[in-house]
C-alpha cells in the first residue's frame, strides 16, 4: 500500500503555508505565500481574503508536487488560521463585502470605549473570558454592520455569512455557492466574543449586546471533527480538525497536561497555558479561552497572555524604515552593537494587548541621544518582544501563585538565535525549542490525523517531541532588574497618548 | 568554444547604461537605448532584479543599479538568513539522520557554525550556533573548501594543524580529497576533527549555483560510518536531500 500522510493549512496573519506531514511528524514538503496587508488609515488592517484563497488554490497542489504524492494519500486535512480575523461574504455570488478586518485593527476603539459605559458590559467578560476590545471579532463586526449600507438587512435575511478565516476556507473548500458548509470551531469561536464560554455555543445576551444577527453566524463545532470532503482545488481530501493558530501551538507542543505552557513567535506573540477543565479567570490580563475540543469529549481550557506587536515590529523596521532588508537581518544588525545604549522600544501600534489592555496607547522610542545608531534600534525591537514576554509570564505566575522552569517556543521569530537568548535571560529561564518549528501546521496536522485514526492517542503524539535547541539564562541578576524597571517606565509613557481627537481620520480634517 | 552568450552582452549594457546618467530609467527609455524589443529588455532587467543587480523604485517603476552591486565582495548571504531559511529542513534531517545537524559558512579562513540542531533523543546538549569549526578536518569546511578556488589558496599558504591521527595535513592529499568532494557532491570526515567522531555534508547553493554554505551531520563514527569509515548511504542521501531542499528555498522569494 502507498506511504499515507497528513497535510496543515497554516492560515497565518503574514503568509499561508501547506505542509506534509508524516507519520512520524516530519516534514515531507512546504509551500508557503505570503499575502498584502492593507493599511488604509492609521490603526486599519486590512487583508483580502480572496488573495487568500487563491494563495490556497496555489500552495495546496504545490505542496503534493513537491511530496511527489496524489491527493489519495493525504488521510486527512487539519486547517488552523490567524484568529479573530473575519470576513463577512454573499452566500450567493462568494464575493466579499470588502476586505477582512484583521485582528490587529484598532478602528473600533471609540466603538468598544462607548460600548464598555452600555448597560451589560460588566457581563461581557463573564460570558466570553475576554476583555472588551478592539482585539476581538464582534465589534468590528458590529462597526462593519453600521458602516456598509444594508448589511444588516442582508445579514438577517440570510444573504451574507460571517466567518473567521478557517470558516472562510471550509466553506470555499467544500463547494462555496455550491454547498459549502458554513463551520467553525470552538476555538476560533471563542475569539469572536460572542461564544458563550461555559456552554460553547452563540450566546444571546452577548449577540444582543453588540446586536448582531445570529443567522449571519456558523455553526460552531469541536476541533476534531470530520467536515467533509474537499470539492475544490484538490478534490477528495477529509477536511478533519479546525483550530486557532495559537491553539494548534499548544497542541503540536504536545502541551496536552494541565499546566503545560507555550509561547509562539509570530506577528504577534502568545503565551498559552493548558488548564484542563478548569475555568480560570485571571486577575492580571489575561484571557480564558477554549484550548482545543477533542470531538465528544468536554473542551479543555486555556489561559492566554496576547501581545498583539513582536513579529510585525520587525517587518515594520523593514518595510517602513527600511533599515534592513528582511526580517532575519534584525540580528545581524543587533550584533553590530553590545547592548541597547540606554533606548528602549515600546511597539504599542494596536494599543497594548495582555497583561495592560491599554487601547489608547500609543508606540514610542524613548532614551534617544546623539550615540543611539541603528544597531541600538534594532537591539531595542529585539528586547521588547522579550520584556512583552517577561510582563505575560509574570501576570500568569501571579494567578497561579507558582514559577514555571522552562519556556516551550516556536514560530518563524524562533529563528533568531539573539532574540531566543535574549528571552532566556530576561526571563530567567531555559527556552526550549522542538524539533518542528512549524508547530501551528504540526499541531493542526495532529487534530486531523487523531480524528480519521491516523494516529492512536495523545501518548503517541508525545513521543515525537524532540528539543531541537536550548537557550539558559546568562544575564546578571541585577542588571535584569535595571532593564525591567526601565521598560516598566516605557510602558507607562504609552498609556493615554491617543484620545479621540487623534483617532479622528487625518486626512479629513 | 561556444560564441558570446547574447544575453549576458545586454545585461552588461543594461548595467552600464544605468551606472551612467541619472541612474533613474524607464522600461522604454531602456529598451529604446539598447535598440531591444520592450518584451526583451523587460525579462532581462526582472532576471537582474532576481540578483539584486537592479532595484525598482515602487512608485515610479523606474529602474537604478542595485545595492548588492556595491558589496559583490562581500558576503553575499546574511547568516542569519540563511537560518530562517533552512531551520524547517535542518530539522526534517535531525529527525530523519538521528543525528545532530550543523551549518556552516565560511568567516575568516574558519567555519562559522550559523545554525545547530540537537540530536533527537532529548539527552543534555550545548547549543554551538556562533562557533568556529577548521575547515581542512570538518565535512563542512571540505564543501566550503572545494567549492572556492580563492579559499583553498589561502588555506594552503597557512599550515594545516594536525588535530587527530587522521586530520589531512599534507595539501595535495587535500586537493585530492576535494576533488573527490566536488565529483561526488557530498563530502565526509571520519574521526579527523575529533576522535570518535564522523560528519558529512554538502553544499547549500543559491540559484546561478554559487555555494554559499554547508550543511551536515555530525556523530559517533560507528554510526555515521559502515566500515573502512565509508560513511552510509542511507544517510549521504538525508543530507545531499536536505542541502537540495534548503537550495531550493533560496531559490522561492518570499
Ligand atoms: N530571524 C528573524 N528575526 C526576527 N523576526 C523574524 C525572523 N524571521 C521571521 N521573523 C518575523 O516572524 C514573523 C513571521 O513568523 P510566522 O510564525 O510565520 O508568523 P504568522 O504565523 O503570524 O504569520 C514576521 O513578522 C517576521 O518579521
Ligand atoms: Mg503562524
Amino acid at each position: 500500500m502507498a506511504q499515507r500522510f497528513v497535510m496543515a493549512i497554516d492560515q497565518g496573519t503574514t503568509s499561508t503555508r501547506c505542509i506534509v506531514f508524516d507519520s512520524n511528524a516530519r516534514l515531507v514538503s512546504v509551500a508557503q505565500r505570503e499575502h498584502r496587508r492593507y493599511s488604509p488609515r492609521p490603526g486599519w488592517v486590512e487583508q483580502d481574503a480572496v488573495e487568500i484563497w487563491r494563495n490556497v488554490d496555489r500552495i495546496m497542489p504545490q505542496a503534493l508536487r513537491d511530496a511527489g504524492i496524489g491527493a489519495d494519500q493525504v488521510v486527512a486535512l487539519g486547517i488552523t488560521n490567524q484568529r479573530e480575523t473575519f470576513v463577512v461574504w454573499d452566500r450567493h455570488t462568494g464575493a466579499p463585502v470588502g476586505r477582512a478586518i484583521v485582528w490587529e485593527d484598532i478602528r473600533t476603539e471609540e466603538l468598544v470605549a462607548e460600548m464598555a459605559s452600555r448597560p451589560g458590559a460588566d457581563e461581557v467578560r463573564d460570558r466570553c473570558g475576554l476583555p472588551l476590545a478592539t482585539y476581538f471579532s464582534a465589534p468590528s463586526l458590529r462597526w462593519l454592520l453600521d458602516d456598509v449600507p444594508d448589511l444588516r438587512d442582508r445579514a438577517e435575511r440570510g444573504d451574507v455569512l460571517f466567518g473567521t478565516m478557517d470558516t472562510w476556507l471550509i466553506w470555499n473548500l467544500t463547494g462555496g455557492v455550491n454547498g459549502g458548509l458554513h463551520v467553525t470551531d470552538v476555538t476560533n469561536a471563542s475569539r469572536t466574543m460572542l461564544m458563550n464560554i461555559m456552554t460553547q455555543q452563540w450566546d444571546p445576551e452577548l449577540l444582543s449586546f453588540f446586536d448582531i444577527p445570529r443567522r449571519m453566524l456558523p455553526e460552531i463545532r469541536p476541533t476534531t471533527e470530520i467536515h467533509g470532503r474537499t470539492t475544490r482545488v484538490v478534490p477528495g481530501i477529509e477536511i478533519a480538525a479546525a483550530l486557532g493558530d495559537q491553539h494548534a501551538a499548544l497542541f503540536g507542543q504536545t502541551c496536552f497536561a494541565e499546566g503545560e505552557t507555550k509561547c509562539t513567535y509570530g506577528t504577534g506573540s502568545f503565551l498559552l497555558m493548558n488548564t484542563g477543565t478548569k475555568l480560570i479567570r485571571s486577575e492580571h490580563g489575561l484571557l480564558t479561552t477554549i484550548g482545543y475540543q477533542l470531538g465528544g469529549e468536554p473542551v479543555t481550557y486555556a489561559l492566554e497572555g496576547s501581545i498583539a506587536v513582536t513579529g510585525s515590529l520587525v517587518q515594520w523596521f523593514r518595510d517602513n524604515l527600511g533599515l534592513i532588508h528582511s526580517a532575519p537581518e534584525i540580528e545581524t544588525l543587533a550584533r553590530t552593537v553590545k547592548d541597547n545604549g540606554g533606548c528602549y522600544i515600546v511597539p504599542a501600534f494596536s494599543g497594548l494587548f495582555a497583561p495592560h489592555w491599554h487601547s489608547e496607547a500609543r508606540g514610542l522610542i524613548v532614551g534617544l541621544t546623539s550615540y543611539i545608531t541603528k544597531g541600538h534600534l534594532a537591539r531595542a525591537v529585539l528586547e521588547a518582544t522579550a520584556w512583552q514576554t517577561r510582563e505575560v509570564v509574570d501576570a500568569m505566575n501571579a494567578d497561579l501563585g507558582e514559577r514555571a522552569g522552562v519556556l516551550r517556543v516556536d514560530g518563524g521569530m524562533t529563528a533568531d538565535h539573539l532574540l531566543m537568548q535574549i528571552i532566556a535571560d530576561v526571563l530567567d529561564v531555559s527556552v526550549m525549542r522542538p524539533m518542528v518549528a512549524e508547530t501551528v501546521s504540526l499541531g493542526a496536522a495532529y487534530a486531523a490525523g487523531l480524528a480519521v485514526g491516523y494516529w492512536p492517542d495523545l501518548a503517541g503524539l508525545r513521543r515525537n517531541w524532540h528539543l531541537a535547541a536550548r537557550w539558559t539564562p546568562q544575564m546578571d541578576p541585577r542588571h535584569r532588574d535595571e532593564e525591567y524597571a526601565n521598560w516598566k517606565r516605557a510602558v507607562e509613557l504609552t498609556f493615554g497618548w491617543a484620545t479621540p481627537r487623534h483617532t479622528v481620520d487625518s486626512g479629513q480634517f | 568554444m561556444p560564441g558570446p552568450i547574447q544575453s549576458i552582452e545586454r545585461a552588461a549594457a543594461m548595467l552600464r547604461l544605468l551606472a551612467r546618467g541619472s541612474g533613474h530609467h524607464g522600461l522604454a527609455e531602456i529598451a529604446a537605448a539598447l535598440g531591444l524589443a520592450k518584451g526583451t529588455a523587460h525579462g532581462i532587467l526582472r532576471t537582474l532584479q532576481r540578483v539584486e543587480f537592479v532595484e525598482q523604485d515602487q512608485s515610479t517603476g523606474r529602474y537604478r543599479l542595485g545595492a548588492a552591486l556595491l558589496h559583490l565582495g562581500t558576503s553575499y548571504l546574511d547568516a542569519n538568513e540563511l537560518r530562517s531559511r533552512s531551520i524547517n529542513w535542518a530539522d526534517t534531517l535531525a529527525a530523519r539522520s538521528g543525528h545532530e545537524v550543523r551549518i556552516g559558512m565560511h568567516l575568516d579562513g574558519a567555519v562559522l557554525v550559523v545554525h545547530h540542531v540537537f540530536r533527537p533523543d532529548d539527552t543534555m546538549q550545548t547549543l554551538g550556533i556562533g562557533g568556529m569549526l577548521p575547515l581542512h578536518a570538518t565535512a563542512l569546511g571540505k564543501v566550503l573548501l572545494a567549492y572556492d578556488a580563492g579559499l583553498l589558496a589561502t588555506i594552503r599558504r597557512a599550515e594545516l594543524t594536525s588535530l587527530t591521527r587522521r586530520t589531512i595535513v599534507r595539501p595535495s592529499a587535500l586537493e585530492r580529497v576535494l576533488a573527490e568532494v566536488r565529483a561526488a557532491g557530498w563530502a565526509s570526515e571520519a574521526e579527523e576533527y575529533m576522535p570518535g567522531e564522523a560528519g558529512i555534508a554538502a553544499p547549500i547553493r543559491m540559484p546561478g549555483g554559487l555555494v554559499v554554505g554547508a550543511i551536515g551531520i555530525s556523530g559517533a563514527v560507528d554510526r555515521i560510518c559502515q566500515t573502512a569509515n565509508r560513511p552510509r548511504q542511507a544517510l549521504v542521501d538525508h543530507v545531499c536531500h536536505a542541502a537540495e531542499a534548503v537550495s531550493r528555498s533560496l531559490a522561492t522569494d518570499n
